[in-house]
């Protein structure tokens, strides 16, 4: 069981959580994530982690509200429990001093790439941050941005913030100055990662994109979120999520992203209609879950099995923080 | 409790008939398609039994339960005594008595069968286990007094309790890592709740849990933490690596990444890990299988699994497609023998070799072609090529791929000194299980590749008994 220690919206329908998740804090490198799962019935999401402390022992995951799983874990607060939370997964970003390097982030995908362009920037390159949005109240991390880079623009399609366009305007200008681009990471929606990837291709300029397919375990296991990268199979969860964005099928990806679209679509209504219900799931993680790795229905049917024994049994399994 | 019948007696009696669900009604749920012998049943059946001089069947056995005597106390009605002679050398019996492939070993060997039919060894072994699980009466064995050494485990299919619970019987204190939320590997996340509730798993893992094994969910050994920091940082004096061949092998055919194109194990751990088929009131999605052709392609248990659970998800056609003949196919009979009362199709010695797609991307059909046996190779197995112009297209909705698992190679690539062969798979001493790195064991289907249960069960035992050895001397 994992605490939520802070939480807090930084847009309309995104979200910033900070979780109690010490083993993970330690170990966490930009470009890698966690797969959570919030109740006896959730199914398992992939989150990037965006920051880790490992003094305090705990992960920031940045969440946008999307379907019924990033609905609910947006409707939690401090102090409420997540069942299971696992990584850090994927493999790091490659972090070198390559130069001049431009970070793309389009909406949530500014969460994922701040940690990119924080390291990046500490290994030495000049980090140009683009980051787009629909419209102003979209934006998130600004600020954060800005720090983590040396020149920021923002982008928005109606110009409510920053400039009026789609960020690969942007980058064509930035491809236009001198010294050229040694490298550039997109981080975003499909539709944008596949357009920087046409931008910069004609150029030749090695271009990295964080892919999103739909995972289950998230350690090899299943398959389910293969990608097509240079007409072979590769599992994002263990081969990636990076590839060279050159070389991915981003058609193939987005087809395969759709595939339980409907299913979707009514348990985000189910939440929407009931939320009590679903809080009540996550909020009664049974006390002694806090203290035993067993799911609740487990720790309850230790209870009843072994009134005596069970506090002994489960105390054994306490492990700091898990 | 009964005497022994006199042998001619004992002959006439006919093997004992599993009773099941029927056909018709299971293909709609996921309970449990076996429901077990009754009491006169069971006790029957054990008066088959020739009691052997030399008995065939223990030695049929991989890991050499004693059968003829286990039987006997069934015919004497002292079931409690029988689940604990089988426990001496099989600690999950309620699992092996519903999934070995009993067959090919104890019943396989049965001198019975040579003549008539073999004693039903296998429905014995779940009746004392299940009569032990019901009476609530499970004999946890005795303690030893605490030795104060950590050992690491990593998985926990088979290989990783049944190690686990015996480290802890010796007196060591050992801890399961699992990467999945739940504890059990193959057992929870891959066999599906109509061959093996789940309940019964969870039952064993409580049992050890009270025997003082810990255990550490959503761990990832090689992401996580490593083997070194296990060993350098939180003080394990030993690791036994026990995390299967769970690593999907594909066709590597076009179109394999078409939706609805699923592994087996994704299909089956959204089946069963996550309860896909109690859509009701679970999150995880699974493809609507309902009045669509569902097509498996391999001949294994997972493949039988896999097309079971398709048909009990509301499939119109749910069909195995296999490239040898029906022979060949190495799932257990009884599988075999369940799917085709419950209506599953076979189409043998046919191969895939493309998926086709609309263009949304998803699945619409298939391209196959017809295969044909030759001569057996140097194994003895059968060479099987493919028939000239023999290419059909078949419209299809689902198709799920389950034509072997690999070594997954997390753990390998995060601990240098582990040697490993040209599959991936850890090199391991086959009696110590010691691997080339010292204080690290390694066993079940990570050593040996995709194997069994009672195998991977066997594995945890050596290796036990070998970290055992290691504690107690220090000598590698
Ligand atoms: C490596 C990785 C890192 C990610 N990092 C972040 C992040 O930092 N912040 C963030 O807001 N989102 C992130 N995502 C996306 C996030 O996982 C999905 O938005 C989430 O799973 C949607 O679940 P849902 O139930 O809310 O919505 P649903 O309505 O179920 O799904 C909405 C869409 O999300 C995708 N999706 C659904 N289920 C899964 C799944 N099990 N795994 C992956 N994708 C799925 C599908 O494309 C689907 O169409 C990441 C995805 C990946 C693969
Ligand atoms: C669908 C299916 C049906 C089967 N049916 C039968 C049958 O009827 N009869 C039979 O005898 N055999 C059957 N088998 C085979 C049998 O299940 C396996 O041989 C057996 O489970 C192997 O046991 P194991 O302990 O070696 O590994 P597994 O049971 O595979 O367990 C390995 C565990 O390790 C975990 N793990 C992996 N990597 C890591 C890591 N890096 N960190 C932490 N944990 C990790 C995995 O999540 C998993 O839980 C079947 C297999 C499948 C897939
Ligand atoms: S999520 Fe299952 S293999 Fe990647």
């Amino acid at each position: 069981m994992f605490p939520i220690v802070n939480a807090k919206f930084l847009a309309r329908d995104v979200k910033q959580l900070e979780i109690h998740a010490p083993r993970i804090a330690r170990k966490q490198l930009p470009g890698q994530f966690v797969i959570l799962r919030l109740h006896e019935q959730g199914e398992r999401i992939p989150l990037t982690i965006a920051a880790s402390d490992p003094a305090a022992g705990t992960i920031t995951i940045i969440v946008q509200g999307v379907g019924k799983t990033t609905r609910l874990l947006n409707r939690l607060e401090a102090g409420d429990p997540i069942l299971d939370v696992v990584g850090p997964l994927g493999k790091p970003t490659d972090i070198e001093n390559f130069g001049r390097v431009a970070i793309i982030g389009g909406g949530v995908g500014t969460a994922i790439a701040l940690p990119v362009a924080r390291a990046l920037k500490a290994a030495g390159n000049h980090v140009i941050a683009i980051v787009g949005a629909r419209t102003a109240d979209l934006l998130i991390l600004l600020d954060e941005m800005r720090q983590a880079s040396n020149e920021l623009h923002i982008m928005t399609d109606d110009g409510s913030a920053g400039d009026q366009g789609f960020v690969t305007t942007r980058l064509e200008a930035v491809m236009k100055r001198q010294p050229p681009l040694d490298r550039v990471v997109a981080i975003g929606p499909i539709p944008m990662m596949a357009a920087v990837s046409r931008t910069t291709r004609p150029a030749g300029i090695p271009t990295i994109v964080s892919l999103n397919p739909i995972m289950v375990d998230g350690t090899g296991m299943c398959g389910g979120c293969r990608v097509q990268v240079d007409g072979r199979a590769q599992f994002a969860c263990v081969d990636g999520p990076e590839f060279d964005a050159h070389k991915v099928d981003f058609t193939i990806l987005a087809q395969r992203n759709s595939m339980y679209h409907d299913h979707e679509r009514a348990s985000a209504r189910k939440l929407d209609a009931s939320p009590e219900s679903e809080l009540a799931k996550v909020r009664s993680a049974c006390r002694l879950e806090a203290v035993c790795a067993p799911g609740p229905a487990e720790c309850e049917r230790l209870e009843k099995a072994t009134a005596q024994s069970v506090s002994s049994a489960c105390a054994v399994d306490a492990r700091p923080g898990e | 409790m009964a005497d022994k019948l006199p042998t001619k007696e004992r002959i006439k009696i006919p093997r004992a008939a599993m009773p099941e669900q029927r056909a018709d009604l299971r293909i709609a749920n996921f309970r449990e398609v076996n429901l077990g012998l009754e009491t006169a049943a069971a006790e029957r059946e054990a008066q088959r039994c020739l009691s052997c001089a030399t008995p065939a069947c223990v030695q049929g056995c991989p890991v050499g339960v004693k059968i003829k005597q286990f039987v006997d106390e069934v015919v004497a009605g002292e079931y409690l005594k029988a689940a604990a002679t089988i426990r001496e050398d099989n600690v999950l019996p309620a699992v092996t008595g519903r999934v070995c492939p009993q067959e090919n070993q104890c019943e396989g060997a049965c001198v019975m069968g040579k003549r008539m039919t073999s004693l039903a060894i296998g429905h014995l072994e779940r009746f004392v286990a299940d009569y032990e699980r019901q009476t609530g009466q499970i004999g946890l064995p005795q303690r030893a007094a605490s030795t104060g050494k950590k050992v690491a485990i990593i998985g926990s299919g088979p290989a990783g309790l049944s190690c686990a619970g015996d480290l802890a019987l010796r007196g060591h204190d050992p801890t399961v890592f699992e990467a999945l939320h739940e504890i059990g590997g193959v057992l929870i996340y891959g066999i599906p709740e109509f061959r093996l509730p789940k309940q019964i798993v969870r039952q064993e893992v409580d049992n050890m849990r009270l025997m003082g094994v810990k255990f550490v969910t959503n761990c990832v050994v090689g992401r996580t933490v490593t083997i070194d920091e296990l060993m350098n940082e939180e003080g394990f004096d030993a690791v036994f690596i026990a995390t299967g061949a769970g690593l999907p092998r594909f066709l590597n055919v076009p179109g394999e990444h078409l939706a609805g194109v699923y592994s087996a194990n994704e299909y089956l751990t959204r089946v069963n890990l996550m309860r896909a088929y109690d859509a009701d009131s679970h999150d995880s999605p699974i493809y609507d299988c309902r009045d669509r052709t569902v097509v498996v392609v391999g001949g294994g248990n997972t493949a039988m699994d896999s097309v079971r659970s398709a048909k009990r998800l509301g499939a119109k056609r749910a069909i195995i497609v296999y490239r040898r003949g029906p022979e060949q196919m190495p799932a257990r009979a009884e599988e075999v023998h369940h799917a085709r009362d419950e209506g599953i199709e076979f189409m043998t010695l046919t191969n895939p070799i493309e998926f086709l797609g609309d263009e949304q991307g998803r699945l619409r059909a298939m391209r196959c072609v017809k295969m044909e046996l030759g001569e057996p190779d140097d194994s003895g197995r059968q060479s099987v090529s493919e028939i000239s112009d023999s290419a059909f297209e078949m419209p299809i909705d689902v198709a799920i791929i389950a034509v072997g698992t690999g070594a997954n190679p997390l753990v390998q690539s995060t601990t240098p000194e582990l040697q490993t062969n040209t599959h991936g798979y850890i090199f391991a001493d086959e009696q110590s299980l010691r691997t080339s790195k010292q204080g690290v064991f390694a066993g079940g289907d990570i050593v040996s590749g995709a194997a069994t249960v009672i195998l991977a069960m066997g594995a945890g035992r050596r290796a036990a008994a070998g970290i055992h050895d290691y504690l107690q001397s220090g000598n590698w």
